[in-house]
């Protein structure tokens, strides 16, 4: 893009410098318009700019050189102009940076991968355990703990399980060793389940008590596909002047609905446990066929999820042995207990329980 | 337990629904219907009928059985159910009553025998209509074997109580319910010669024990094909006594399992009736009246009991609202109660109006006790779905653990460093246990462990995370990045007994492979120790201390963990206080758990942190400070060292300058070269120096650079030239 030479100019009006400042910017504008990388650019600037041999330098050079004295302002005036034009250009090619054939040039894969800084994933239980209890925490209730290594007493005794009673054979217990000597109650054992920490809780804290207890739980049970010998349950206790059995149905219906979707529809039926009366099973419609009935439900439409009950009075007996306050002519609570396993394994399709004990990164990657 | 409709229904004539509806109404009312299979022919020709499969529960004994569960299905549809009643021919006259003696009189509260003589042993036949042994028998595909057998059989599925013949000739005096004396020897009637106890319940002749009572009968009083005479025993045996007996022999029976959870005081007799009615169909006489010995006190426990009252607020007050406006009234107390067999008086106090029941309780629900047990009925006869949903009010503020936000900001560390969660077995075996825990002495063994590789309470998380790592491996799965936030247990015991457990939570973190980066285009690096190491700085910056530091020991001192590489781990100190430990698996670890570090080429590195010493103190409140206007700049120098003189040495006379305008130094490299001298290593330390005020002159960087310099260099290092 060889601009032809700077002709010598032998008239010096008006119009002739009109016409040569004109040819000039034209081809100033041409050059310009073809600048594509920043070497074209520096280029550009050179041939136009440079000190040396810049094409401008010349025009001053020459053209000044050769104008009579009284046409010398008149070309001043214009070349300062075109010298403004051109610098123009050169801002205007600089600030739009280097033109597509230098980006073109710079082309990656960008169907490749993208690179990944990998975060790990919290346990499908913790997320689940959390998931429950944030949705107590709405209704609310405080979150409460215990030991996994519990006594008789708290465990069974004061649970209503009395000692020899044959509720005790449903929850096979795993026990500390060297214990036999010891009072029945203050035998050391694994926790079998998480209500133990209700009584806990009560013998803190006078009622109204309103508390969610999330926990590890441990039975000696054969594993197989749904029983493992380490579980997770999530516990809820709610104490106070009042309290009913259809509160305890409206509590855990809108739970189950903000855990699976306010579609879901409970049912309850009687059950039993040691420590709640009167007692209840709840399912809830099941959330893969939507109570049509499927492999899943075994056709009934329903899934069995939890249990649940009116606080039987004989454990605030126990309670009120340390907070008077726990009398159950003057007070009433339900309680409620749910395997996170299971909720875990409904919830994102795991057939296998000892999936979630054997940390096989291939299935905790998933829960990311 | 298996159910017939059938024979439901010949108890409840009236009875309209369906067995798909009745198997509905009584699941929703606590007595399982588990499944329905339909009997009898496909084209409707012969119509038997349903088999439901039962699931009731452990409290609701009474209802395992036919009878009781037409008593269930009449209060629900508020049929009459007839009584249980089996007429007998009259009794010829004996010279004297057949005598029987409790002189256990705790654990046996009635023993009803009656002697039925020249009865004929062999096939049942049906006795009357509406009780076809036959015929229930085959489609409840129960064998049918003698008729002595059938009947006590019959009568267990058709009422649930527990009833036994005896070969009335083998039989010495008469009979005597007693404890056994200790030694004493019994064949029972599976064969099993048995040694007793003296805690165990027997019915004795005046010789010779003949049976474990309420549990299996004995071998040499049993009914051949070749008895004439026979006693009929139907009994009343204590739950306790019962279920210790079954237990010191390791026996659960139809028997055992019902008189521990309470049978019917009054049903002796009825089945009684029922058993020797059915053999007596075959031929035979009866021999004088029934014999029934009774104890008043066990009669006051069962039969006879208090009356409980009950209150109609107080139903009211446990179960709330019902969808019908209506509620619980007074009618649907009294009909549900009646229906059970309950009798009602009620009353209605005059200045209140409040009514309220005196409730007499039947002999067959020993689990109805206490005025809740009857507001449970009532809910549950009413119909739990026909409760409303209520909620109830808000109580008060909700509290948090207090170390739950500390417990997310460690796992939130972990999880942004790449590493998974997971949950690992909350047992290891005695080896493990020994191997890791902080303090051996003190791990906590189990009685009866699930096996031996879970023979104790884990002491350390290290364990399981080996366990998952080694798994892993196994698999195929090369790139490991797990953490486990758990409870440790540690024991101490007193005079050898394990006296207190004490749980603490910890962390536990392993890797090996890549770092936790996926990329087309960079290959990736393994793990190594200063990668943990840099988990471990974030773990604990997420908390306000003074200090943190960490440091080795050597071997021979005994401290380091044993499960770690003695030279690539460290102990992590937080306020003076050791917080945990980490670095490389120890190769001889490794190669017991089989983790083959030539296939996978790269080190384990595995790390545990004490949480319960971590969450004593607080988490790291942020605080902003000022940022200068002042430009930094930036100094890097060369240093070389001897390979004995470690970073930390640097570090700290670096700190020891105490130059406020030092904002910041680190190490930007460390590398060696074979220009270097023998046994040296050079190191890159780029330094920062800014002001808060001003711009740092030339001198002053001069005068600092130069102060740097003399002092590492008094802590071995020297500028590379």
């Amino acid at each position: 893009m060889t601009n032809e030479a700077i002709p010598n100019l032998t008239a010096f009006d008006d119009t002739a410098l009109d016409k040569a400042f004109a040819a000039l910017e034209a081809q100033a504008r041409e050059s310009a318009a073809g600048l594509d990388s920043e070497a074209d650019v520096e280029a550009f600037r050179l041939e136009w700019l440079g000190r040396k041999q810049g094409r401008l330098n010349e025009v001053s050079g020459r053209w000044l050189k050769a104008a009579p004295p009284e046409a010398k302002k008149a070309l001043g005036v214009r070349f300062n102009a075109l010298k403004e034009v051109v610098e123009g250009l050169l801002d205007a090619a600089l600030a739009g940076g280097p033109g597509d054939a230098a980006l073109k040039a710079e082309a990656i894969d960008i169907t490749l991968p993208g690179t990944r800084r990998l975060t790990g994933a919290e346990h499908p239980i913790t997320r689940t355990m959390n998931e429950i209890v944030g949705v107590f925490a709405a209704l609310g209730y405080s979150v409460g703990v215990g030991p996994e290594v519990e006594t008789d007493y708290y465990n069974f005794e004061s649970m209503n399980f009395p000692p020899g009673h044959p509720a005790r054979d449903t929850q096979d217990t795993l026990v500390v060793a060297g214990q036999d000597r010891k009072p029945l109650r203050d035998r050391l054992l694994l926790r079998t389940h998480t209500s133990p920490v209700q009584m806990r809780t009560m013998e803190q804290q006078p009622p109204p008590v309103r508390i969610v207890i999330p926990g590890k739980v441990h039975r000696n049970d054969a594993a197989d596909a749904t029983h493992s010998p380490i579980f997770h349950q999530v516990e809820g206790l709610c104490v106070d002047a009042n309290i009913t059995f259809s509160d305890l149905k409206g509590t855990l219906d809108h739970a189950m609905k903000a855990l699976f979707g306010s579609a879901v529809k409970t049912r309850f039926f009687p059950s039993f446990f040691p420590f709640t009366e009167p007692s209840a099973d709840v399912q809830i419609s099941c959330i893969f066929c939507g109570g049509k009935g499927c492999r899943k439900c075994k056709q009934s439409g329903w899934i069995e999820l939890l249990g649940c009950g009116m606080v039987d009075p004989a454990v605030f007996a126990f309670a009120a042995e340390k907070q008077p306050a726990y009398d159950a002519k003057q007070i009433s609570g339900f309680a409620f207990g749910m395997g996170v396993e299971r909720i875990a394994m409904m919830k994102y399709g795991i057939s296998e329980i000892g999936s979630f004990f054997a940390g096989d990164m291939r299935f905790l990657s998933q829960f990311v | 337990m298996k159910i017939l409709t059938k024979w439901l229904r010949a108890y409840l004539p009236g009875l309209a629904d369906d067995d798909a509806q009745l198997a509905e109404d009584l699941t929703l009312r606590g007595i399982a219907v588990e499944g329905i299979y339909p009997l009898g022919e496909p084209n409707g020709s012969i119509d038997n009928g349903s088999v439901y499969e039962m699931d009731i529960t452990t409290n609701r004994v009474d209802a395992m059985n036919h009878y009781g569960i037409a008593r269930e299905a009449a209060a629900i549809y508020g049929l009459k159910l007839p009584e249980l009643r089996y007429a007998l021919p009259d009794a010829r006259p004996a010279g004297k009553p057949f005598p029987v003696r409790i002189e256990a009189e705790d654990e046996c509260g009635r023993f009803t025998a009656r002697v039925l003589r020249d009865v004929t042993i062999g096939e049942s036949r049906d006795w009357f209509a509406g009780a076809e042994v036959a015929t229930y028998f085959a489609l409840l595909e129960q064998k049918m074997i003698l008729n002595a057998v059938d009947a006590t059989n019959f009568a267990w599925l058709a009422m649930g109580q527990p009833t036994h013949a005896f070969d009335l000739d083998k039989i010495e005096g008469g009979i005597v319910v007693r404890r056994a004396r200790k030694g004493e020897r019994l064949k029972t009637l599976d064969g099993v010669e048995r040694v007793l106890d003296a805690d165990d319940l027997v019915v004795a002749d005046h010789k010779k024990a003949l049976g474990l009572a309420g549990v299996m009968g004995g071998w040499d009083t049993m009914i051949t094909p070749e008895t004439k005479n026979v006693l009929v025993e139907a009994a009343w045996f204590d739950p306790v006594a019962v279920r210790q007996t079954a237990r010191r022999h390791g026996l659960h029976t139809d028997a055992s399992h019902r008189f521990e959870r309470g049978a019917d005081f009054n049903a002796a007799p009825v089945a009684s009736a029922l058993v020797s009615a059915i053999l007596l169909a075959n031929g035979g006489w009866i021999e004088g009246e029934l014999v029934d010995a009774r104890i008043a006190a066990a009669e006051d426990r069962t039969a006879r009991r208090k009356p409980v009252q009950l209150k109609l607020s107080e139903v009211w007050r446990i179960l709330g609202a019902t969808e019908n406006e209506e509620g619980i009234t007074a009618a649907t107390v009294e009909a549900v109660l009646t229906a059970l067999g309950c009798g009602l008086a009620s009353s209605q106090r005059p200045t209140t109006g409040e009514v309220s029941w005196s409730v007499t309780l039947p002999s067959w629900r020993l689990d109805l006790e206490r005025e809740i047990d009857l507001i449970e009925e009532v809910a549950r006869v009413y119909g739990y779905n026909r409760f409303a949903n209520t909620l109830p009010a808000f109580g008060e503020g909700v509290r948090a653990l207090p170390w739950a936000e500390k417990e997310a900001a460690v796992r939130g560390t972990l999880l942004a460093a790449g590493f998974h969660e997971a949950i690992g077995s909350s047992f290891c075996s005695a080896d493990e246990g020994a191997l890791t825990a902080p303090q051996p002495a003190q791990v906590v063994p189990l009685g009866n462990p699930l096996s031996e590789e879970a023979g104790v309470l884990r002491p350390s998380l290290v364990p399981g995370m080996l366990a998952m790592i080694a798994g892993n491996l196994n698999r195929d799965v090369n790139d490991v990045r797990l953490f486990e936030l758990g409870t440790v247990f540690g024991g101490t015991t007193d005079k050898g007994m394990a006296d207190k457990v004490e749980e603490r939570p910890a962390l536990a973190f392993g890797a090996v492979g890549s770092l936790p980066e996926e990329s087309a285009l960079h290959a990736s690096r393994a793990f190594e120790f200063h990668d943990v190491k840099g988990v471990v700085e974030q773990v604990l910056a997420r908390f306000e201390m003074r200090a943190m530091y960490f440091d080795r020991f050597p071997a021979e001192a005994g401290i380091m963990p044993e499960w770690l590489h003695p030279y690539r781990a460290a102990r992590a100190v937080a306020d003076g206080v050791t917080v945990g430990w980490f670095g490389q698996l120890h190769p001889r670890e490794a190669a017991a758990r089989k983790i083959d570090t030539r296939r996978h080429g790269d080190a384990v590195l595995i790390g545990e942190l004490y949480l319960d010493r971590l969450y004593k103190l607080p988490l790291r409140r942020p605080v902003a400070r000022e940022i200068s206007r002042y430009q930094p700049v930036r100094r890097d120098f060369s240093l070389v060292l001897d390979e004995s003189v470690e970073w930390e040495t640097i570090d700290r006379a670096i700190a020891e300058l105490r130059i406020p305008e030092l904002v910041e130094w680190r190490v930007r490299e460390v590398f060696r070269d074979a220009r270097l001298g023998k046994g040296e290593y050079a190191l890159l330390l780029g330094a920062t120096f800014q002001a808060q005020d001003r711009t740092l002159r030339e001198e002053e960087l001069q005068g600092f650079q130069t102060r740097v310099v003399e002092a590492v260099g008094k802590a071995g290092a020297r500028l590379r030239v």
